[in-house]
């Protein structure tokens, strides 16, 4: 498709129409991450209601009270913004929006189906871990700039443990890029077609551990209870966002939830076979590229579908455990990466490469 | 293994720094203010203000009759009111020499005993809530919505209620189907009690943020006049109900119930409580907590048997004091077993209606001052695990 919507023109004004194409694919991603933030918002209240035997949003309006999110956009909005007079003006003003634009980059190498990343790298995974990493900056730059003890505390245990918990993150992301051999998304989740037993997850018992410790890591890595030590309300009141109101916290919330859909994502892609069915239904009704093209296009329609229900499905587990698991404290959290994460995920890499010299092919 | 588990090691010593938490602070249950003076993550000095809520309440005791002075002290502790009602009650009925009939009795005990279950349900609750747990909470405050239900039956009123008064209590005897109603929210209590031991006493992550940290040693807590559970969690079998004055400790006499604290090693052995985990100590934020748990508990069992009692008893209820009552000269103290420790009520009359003197002797302040000395070295995050333990209510710290 896009190389029929670039060679609508002469060979030398090509790059305009490239830069058209790039600007769609970015609103178009853009607008799904925003609308995913909008639907867990409100399926994070409802989650938390029912978890605690009440019924979550409902007087708002709408069905299940999905109006909620609407609602809070508005709110917020409205609110007053202020920038405290300790803060620094420019990086007060700066630090939210880092955070947001690194968690929304990852998306352009995120595939929703086969082919069906904004842009596809052949060192996707590489570059997904790269950008999430940044997502630190924001939050230390909100601790250090707004002038609050409370925020410099927040942005300390926010370094301390991002930081950290990049390690064992990356650790089990090259775990399934040494067992598929590459690092194209892609090209990972094209290997895991078929049944459900050709997934990630399923390829070797290593693999199996691994994504259970990548799950505790990206819950760590996105700053989400229990181990959320840079917001701990009973401690820092609202820690790094202390002093943050108005649109720019609300850049903060959609920087958080977007970078979990990221690193749901990846996970899916990585252990859970991505775009591909627990069935190879698609195969059977010849929704398939190889049939017609047309057919492809809906078969991948059904593989991105797919795909967000994996991530909702994760992401409704980082919420059940954030409403049902008191917080670490800040040491306790570090033990948990030094001592347990980062051991066995190194075991996990050595026990992945024996079995692949063991059984190889 | 315990002493490993007390502070990481910090060769490196960083700028101290002056936090100031509180008066506005989520974990700081009301308005205390903490002055924390912090190397890194660790609070190397701690200093409680307090003072922001001080309404007076003791010299307002001196300009109104004992009759008036009932509601000012449904807002000291106000989440048992109906136990500060029945402290300052007993003092005024110690003082003119009024005794109150049998069912009387047994109704002070059932309501003073349900006051305790929500009381150490918002307790258990608010200290998930401070280690970042906030759904238990929302199940002990299920479960305490019952108990307000009840107290609107009986007394129109759900936290400020003003019920038991010098001499008596009010509005007569218990309405229509509140007995059977009071027995269904115990056995329904009964029913969750495993379920709040899952979620909170038994629960890893919220043991090993309570065990070990801000250790009160029985001597300090003696020392420090710490009561209620925060003694208990200690290890001192020391419970009013028991061991207080005669006027007291009558209300309870008939009745069976285990003292909540660890002796030579054990708990009360009369129900199965979860076990103790290896690395809790004595003392600590963790057995505070556990105390409470099993007292609450404990408090049901008294409520059942009250239930009993009060059926049984002669349908006379003793009517309160008149306004215009005299109050005869002389004094009397009297403490009592309030949910959040000893709460004493000292009143001097001088012949006419109104008190001369009224003072209140808090048991959250005393628990309170041991909060320094016992969060020395520990890390900020400790700070709403040991508060948490200590379950103050600023309404009576600053009276």
């Amino acid at each position: 498709m896009k190389t029929w919507f670039v060679e609508l023109v002469p060979p030398g004004w090509q790059w305009v129409m490239e830069t058209i194409w790039a600007v769609v694919i970015a609103v178009i991603v853009i607008a799904i991450a925003l609308l995913s933030v909008a639907i867990f918002n409100w399926l994070e209240r409802k989650i938390a209601g029912r978890t605690q035997d009440r019924l979550g949003p409902h007087r708002v309006g709408g069905r299940f009270g999905w109006l909620q999110s609407p609602a809070d956009g508005i709110k917020l909005l409205c609110k007053e913004d202020l920038v405290p007079t300790e803060a620094d003006p420019i990086l007060f003003r700066l630090a939210p929006y880092l955070g947001l634009t690194a968690a929304f980059t990852v998306f352009f190498v995120v595939p929703f189906a086969d082919g069906w990343a904004a842009q596809q790298v052949n060192s996707a995974a590489f570059m997904a871990l790269a950008i999430l990493g940044m997502d630190v900056f924001g939050t230390v730059l909100a601790g250090l700039s707004s002038g609050s003890k409370y925020s410099l505390l927040g942005g300390m245990r926010a370094a301390a443990q991002m930081v950290s918990y990049e390690v064992p993150l990356g650790m089990c992301v090259v775990i399934p890029v040494m067992c598929f051999g590459t690092m194209d998304l892609n090209v990972i989740g094209e290997a895991q077609s078929g049944w459900f037993w050709h997934w990630g997850i399923f390829a070797n018992p290593f693999m199996f551990v691994t994504f259970f410790v990548f799950l505790v890591c990206a819950t760590a890595g996105c700053n989400r209870a229990p181990f959320d030590m840079a917001e701990a309300e009973s401690e820092l009141v609202a820690g790094f966002m202390t002093e943050y109101s108005g649109f720019r916290w609300a850049a903060f919330f959609m920087g958080e939830y977007t970078s979990m859909v990221v690193i749901c994502g990846l996970g899916s892609i990585l252990f859970l076979g991505g775009w591909n069915g627990p069935i190879p239904w698609t195969e059977w009704v010849w929704l398939s590229e190889h049939v017609h093209p047309a057919l492809g296009w809906i078969g991948n329609c059904c593989g991105a579908i797919g795909f967000l229900a994996k991530i909702y499905i994760l992401i409704a587990i980082m919420m059940w455990a954030r409403w049902s698991l008191p917080r670490l404290r800040v040491d306790q959290v570090m033990t948990m990466c030094l001592k347990y994460c980062f051991p066995i995920t190194a075991a996990m890499f050595l026990g992945a490469m024996l079995w692949m010299a063991a059984f190889p092919g | 293994m315990a002493q490993e588990l007390k502070t990481i090691e910090l060769p490196i010593h960083t700028d101290e720094m002056m936090i100031n938490m509180g008066p506005q602070h989520p974990s700081t249950h009301g308005v205390l203010r903490l002055v924390l003076r912090t190397d890194g993550e660790v609070v190397v000095d701690m200093d409680p203000v307090m003072g922001y809520l001080h309404r007076c309440a003791e010299k307002i005791g001196e300009t109104v009759s004992p009759h008036q002075f009932v509601p000012y002290t449904d807002r000291l502790d106000y989440l048992s009111a109906m136990n500060m009602n029945l402290g300052f009650s007993l003092a005024v009925e110690k003082l003119c020499g009024v005794e109150v009939s049998e069912r009387t009795r047994h109704i002070r005990v059932m309501v003073c005993e349900l006051n305790r279950i929500a009381s150490h349900l918002i307790a258990a609750g608010c200290y998930g809530l401070d280690l970042g747990s906030f759904t238990p909470l929302m199940y002990c405050i299920r479960e305490r919505e019952k108990i307000l239900n009840l107290f609107e039956a009986v007394c129109g009123a759900r936290m400020t209620c003003s019920y038991i008064m010098p001499g008596g209590i009010r509005y007569g005897d218990l309405p229509d189907g509140w007995v059977e109603r009071c027995e269904q929210f115990v056995e329904e209590f009964l029913a969750v009690v495993p379920d709040l031991h899952h979620a909170l006493t038994s629960n890893e992550i919220l043991v090993r943020r309570g065990a070990n940290i801000g250790v009160l040693s029985p001597e300090m807590a003696v020392a420090y006049g710490c009561t209620g559970p925060v003694l208990r969690g200690s290890g001192v079998a020391w419970d009013l109900r028991r061991h207080g004055e005669p006027i007291y400790t009558k209300m309870y006499d008939d009745y069976r119930f285990e003292i909540a604290a660890s002796v030579g090693g054990s708990y009360p052995k009369d129900h199965v409580y979860p076990a103790i985990p290896p690395h809790a100590v004595l003392g600590d934020s963790w057995h505070r907590f556990y105390v409470r748990m099993i007292e609450a508990f404990q408090s049901a069992l008294i409520i059942q048997q009250g239930l009993q009692k009060y059926k049984k008893s002669e349908p006379v209820i003793s009517e309160p004091m008149k306004i215009i009552t005299k109050i005869p000269e002389g004094d009397a103290y009297v403490e009592t077993e309030a949910p959040k420790g000893q709460m004493g009520f000292y009143v001097v009359g001088d012949g006419t209606n109104i008190l001369k003197r009224s003072r209140i002797r808090s048991s959250s302040f005393c628990n309170l001052s041991v909060f320094r000395e016992i969060s020395k070295g520990c890390m900020i995050g400790d700070i709403p695990s040991i508060l948490g333990s200590i379950d103050i209510v600023l309404g009576e710290v600053d009276r």
